[in-house]
């Protein structure tokens, strides 16, 4: 559990391994903390341990130096069990400025470890992240365990023999402060060496010089145990089924995961593409796998980008365009004229904080609504949501199926933590997935050798014609189209017909039936979520378990159309809660298509939900409840309830 | 166009079974006879012909051929249309667009289709005016044209299509009007290059801009008011009487009077079609003190878009198998073994995959 703290006192009161640890890197945006925080994911992988990554970086680019809105943070939670959040509260904090200390202090766990560069707290700094007084000098850090010392002078000191100027010699600092995180979680360096050696192939000097602040921040961790509150920590590396293991952060996974996709369906892969955070890494991705039979199309705007993706769809291969929700929005006419004419096509839209421009860098669930709804005119729309990034894998794959099998666009739905997080993966065998070859129409599928482009088969798709097939010329467009024929027809019977021809071919789409992640498929309380909030809920509805509350946890991949069996499963428990990054968007859903009593509870601080806030929400429904032990297993976190808004039954 | 085998076609083939529901008198029963007449005679095949549209009157059109067609949405039919080529370059893929489609709400499209030169016709009807929504000014309207949305006179001033297209890096500009019986030329010169071929079409839209280029294109006087632009041929109109030169003082076109027949005296430019500088001038020549430039205006090809893509494509794929179990395997990856005593061993950046990205 995340609640190990790495503190003095606990670690004097035990020898034994914590379960798992939450550590912090936090720094100015040209700090190299994601680098940092990259690396260190990597040791912990192979060290063997699971693990969970938050990364929390601004919008700007290089925002001002030293600013409070210039601060960037990577948090990693890995552990010796199942790890399925980033953690909670961090144990240990590396703060490489005041700036980075001011934001981040507060969510460390009392008691937990503040690692500080003194070289960075000028009278400048000070003043800029609006410190009147030093932090350091002023007592206000007494409930943390600080190790303030230079790093910057450390690190300066290191790579002297190297000859960098003061500016080159302190971008070192990052693997300095690395160096040191590897030594307190006993951590072989040598992986690190290798990867140096090989980013800085060209300029051999580098290499040294970040090898040399790597090993003098490892070698300072030896020493400074000796006198200070650091302590070297063991973490066991988790029990895990054999096999090959890679991490893998969300947007790797769309892409891998529309690679394979396309393949079992024996399409290329067309992907029409523009840039936006958090989204472009996926055509980044894909852009380097060309010899897989995939085009990528960096498009003028994110209308062509759709419209690219769907005249690809047309001449035969498999559309792919790709957004956050700003460029969702553009696209939604578009997503229309691919529901009216038919064609296969999916939408990944990795969710950030809305409305408008809203919060580039920070996650957030509230383009439900825009998904399932957001279209002029009936325009029914599947829906996939993918819980974690190595889930995602599987969801394009799936969406890809959909979109071929049903001839309609899909929107799969990722959002900002899942597509930058890293998670270890269990590297797929790909001959595992059905093969599910996409079929053309190459002959007449009429009477008396005539063309029906809208006859529709028993999932109720329409055939796919490829352009360039002799003796099947058709037109298609976004008038509405004449039954079978697919002739413009704007009659009053016609467009009923095709209006519920639309809606019954999406409602009726194959998916799987809902399982219950965790717990009973009937009893006091469901917690029902989707996407990005899996792991937190889950952990919370394992402690509340732990507790003896009766509570399971039910999350919904399938957003649109929902598993047939979710309304009973729904209607089996007392009551329903639904934890979401928006306002209460699936709440809504789940009430309108079951008329359940589903209760919000509601997060739109653009960072995810902590296990701590899921669990104070869960045992409201449990006061008085004969099993709710009360007790101290996990200590409330304070500074994020604020932003928690639950509707009690 | 593409290179591919001639078809035997009649225009009655490339006619389809549904009503035509354009205006009586409206000049786009005029393009699609002449796209009709034409088609035949370029050998092109139906089913690997595919016409593209916007929305609009003109965005009508592909009903009404028999070949593939796909009617898009308002504007976007350059981008759907660079789909279609990029998954299927053997394609003869035609566009039809407007000037309110094409240059207001699909303006951007139209830039980038251009400057990234996807082998295509564009076929942009130009009537001045908005038709379907009943008859507002369009960015090409005249200053001053009253509408329904500007009953005082419109007061922006107008696009000039061709010199849009020019200036989006077009490669191909023809000119040339509904009902002219050189129209069919002018679409086999597009036809025939490779590349973004731009074609303007001035279009009469007989209810709500009737007549507008009656100035010069009624059959009346159109030897003074029309320049046919031919390749390696003198500038000349009104029968041979004036012609165009440059006055290299100003570095701008004029018109000079042609005595005898002797262009070569009075100074006349011969028609460069890869001419770039003097497209310029001819898509910016004002019409009154010029006469209507039209026919090929600039035609010079360049490599095209979609040849492009497949040729990187090829090259980045080169020597690269495209095994599905060693890419998911890519990057740092490591192994757990069934001895619990030594439950992981790792393979360190450098012996992975050989395109292990930085995992940043």
């Amino acid at each position: 559990m995340a609640d190990q703290a790495v503190s003095k006192s606990q670690a004097a009161a035990s020898t034994a391994a914590p379960d798992a640890v939450v550590v912090r890197f936090a720094g100015d945006s040209g700090d190299g903390m994601q680098l940092t925080g990259g690396q260190f994911t990597l040791s912990t992988a192979l060290a063997g341990n699971d693990l969970s990554t938050f990364p929390d970086f601004p919008a700007e680019i290089r925002a001002p130096q030293g600013t409070l809105f210039g601060v960037s943070a990577f948090q990693i939670n890995f552990g010796s069990t199942a790890i399925e959040t980033a953690g909670d509260a961090p144990d240990v904090l590396v703060a490489m400025n005041p700036a980075a200390l001011k934001t981040n202090l507060a969510a460390v766990k009392p008691g937990g470890l503040v690692i500080i560069d003194t070289g960075e707290f000028t009278k400048r700094n000070l003043e800029k992240a609006k410190y009147d007084v030093s932090p350091l000098d002023d007592g206000s850090l007494a409930k943390w365990d600080v190790l303030a010392f230079d790093i910057s002078a450390q690190t300066i000191e290191a790579v002297k023999p190297f000859g960098l100027g003061n500016k080159d010699a302190l971008r070192c600092k990052n693997m300095w402060t690395l160096g040191l995180a590897l030594w307190m979680f006993d951590r072989p360096r040598a992986p690190i060496h290798a990867w140096l050696k090989q980013k800085f192939a060209k300029s051999p000097d580098l290499a040294d010089a970040n090898i040399a602040a790597l090993d003098a921040g490892h070698a300072y961790g030896e020493t400074a145990e000796l006198s200070g509150p650091l302590r070297q920590v063991h973490v066991d590396a988790v029990p895990t089924a054999p096999g090959l293991y890679r991490t893998i952060t969300g947007a790797e996974a769309v892409a891998l995961g529309l690679v394979a996709g396309a393949r079992l369906l024996r399409l290329p892969l067309f992907f029409g593409g523009y840039p936006i955070t958090p989204a472009s890494a996926i055509l980044h991705h894909l852009a380097r796998l060309k010899e897989f039979n995939v085009t990528t199309f960096q498009a003028e705007d994110e209308i062509a980008a759709i419209c690219s993706a769907i005249g690809a769809s047309y001449a035969g291969q498999l559309g792919v365009t790709s957004s956050s929700g700003p460029g969702i929005a553009l696209k939604g006419e578009a997503m229309g004229l691919a529901i009216m004419t038919e064609l296969p096509l999916v939408i990944v839209n990795s969710q950030r904080g809305g409305p408008s421009t809203g919060l580039p860098t920070k996650t957030e669930q509230s383009d439900l609504y825009q998904a399932v709804y957001g279209r002029n005119g009936d325009a029914p729309m599947p829906v996939i949501a993918a819980r974690s990034p190595t889930d995602v894998f599987e969801c394009a794959i799936e969406a890809c199926r959909i979109a071929v099998q049903y001839m309609t666009p899909v929107m799969l739905l990722t959002d900002g933590y899942i597509a930058n997080a890293a998670e270890p993966w269990k590297v797929p065998d790909p001959d595992v997935f059905e093969r599910m070859p996409a079929e053309f129409l190459d002959q007449p599928n009429g009477p008396d050798g005539t063309l029906l482009p809208y006859k529709r088969d028993e999932r109720g798709a329409r055939p796919w014609i490829k352009p360039g097939t002799p003796g099947l010329m058709h037109r298609i467009g976004g008038i509405e189209k004449a039954v079978d024929t697919g002739h413009i027809d704007y009659s009053p019977g016609n467009h009923q017909a095709m209006t519920d021809a639309r809606q019954n071919k999406v409602l009726d789409i194959d998916v799987r039936n809902q399982d219950v992640s965790l717990g009973n498929t009937s009893g006091r309380l469901a917690v029902v979520g989707w996407g990005s909030t899996y792991g937190p809920i889950h952990q919370a509805v394992r402690r509340a378990r732990a507790r003896g509350m009766d509570v399971s946890h039910i999350h919904v991949r399938h957003i649109w159309p929902l598993p047939a069996n979710l309304g009973g499963l729904l209607r089996g428990f007392e009551k329903v809660l639904v934890p979401e990054m928006n306002t209460g968007q699936f709440k809504t859903v789940l009430r309108d298509q079951y008329l359940v009593d589903a209760q919000p509870l509601t997060k739109t601080s653009g960072q995810p939900f902590q296990i701590a806030e899921l669990e104070a929400a869960i045992a409201t429904f449990f006061d008085g409840v004969p099993g709710d032990a009360g007790g101290d297993e996990v200590p409330p976190n304070e500074q994020q309830l604020p932003s928690l808004k639950a509707v009690n039954p | 166009m593409n290179d591919m085998t001639p078809i035997v076609t009649t225009l009655k083939d490339w006619e389809t079974d549904q009503e035509v529901r354009w205006c009586p008198g409206c000049g786009d029963y005029a393009i699609l006879k002449a796209v009709q007449r034409t088609l035949p005679q370029l050998g092109a095949d139906p089913a690997k012909t595919v016409f593209i549209s916007g929305i609009g009157c003109s965005s009508r059109f592909p009903y009404y051929i028999e070949s593939y067609g796909f009617h898009t949405i308002h504007g976007r039919a350059p981008a759907v249309a660079t789909g279609v080529k990029l998954a299927n370059p053997e394609l003869d893929v035609w566009l039809v667009t407007g000037d309110g489609d094409g240059l207001s709400i699909g303006g951007n499209h139209l830039m980038h289709v251009l400057r990234r030169n996807v082998n295509m016709q564009i076929m942009l009807f130009n009537n001045e005016i908005y038709g379907l929504t009943k008859g507002q000014a369009s960015p090409t309207s005249r200053e001053g044209t009253r509408s329904p949305s500007t009953p005082y006179g419109s007061v922006d001033h107008p696009a000039r299509p061709a010199a849009f297209a020019l200036g989006s890096g077009a490669r191909f500009v023809g000119r040339g009007f509904d009902v002219s019986k050189h129209l069919p030329d002018v679409l086999k010169a597009a036809h025939a290059h490779q590349g973004a071929a731009f074609i303007e079409i001035f279009q009469n839209c007989v209810v709500y801009n009737k007549d507008v280029f009656e100035d010069f294109a009624q059959p009346k006087g159109a030897e003074d008011r029309q320049l046919w632009l031919e390749h390696g041929e003198p500038m000349l109109f009104a029968g041979g009487t004036k012609g165009i030169t440059l006055d290299r003082q100003a570095l701008r076109l004029a018109v000079v009077d042609v005595v005898d027949g002797d262009w070569q005296a009075a100074d006349v430019i011969v028609h460069d079609v890869t001419n770039r500088s003097i497209a310029h001038m001819l898509v910016e020549m004002p019409f009154g003190a010029f006469p209507m430039a039209l026919g090929v205006l600039y035609d010079d090809p360049r490599p095209t878009f979609e040849a492009a893509v497949a040729e990187e494509r090829e090259k980045a794929s080169a020597g690269k198998e495209p095994n599905l179990a060693r890419l998911l395997a890519t990057g740092q990856t490591w192994t757990v073994g069934d001895n619990a005593a030594d439950p992981v061993s790792s393979r360190p950046p450098g012996q992975g995959a050989p395109n292990a990205d930085d995992p940043r």
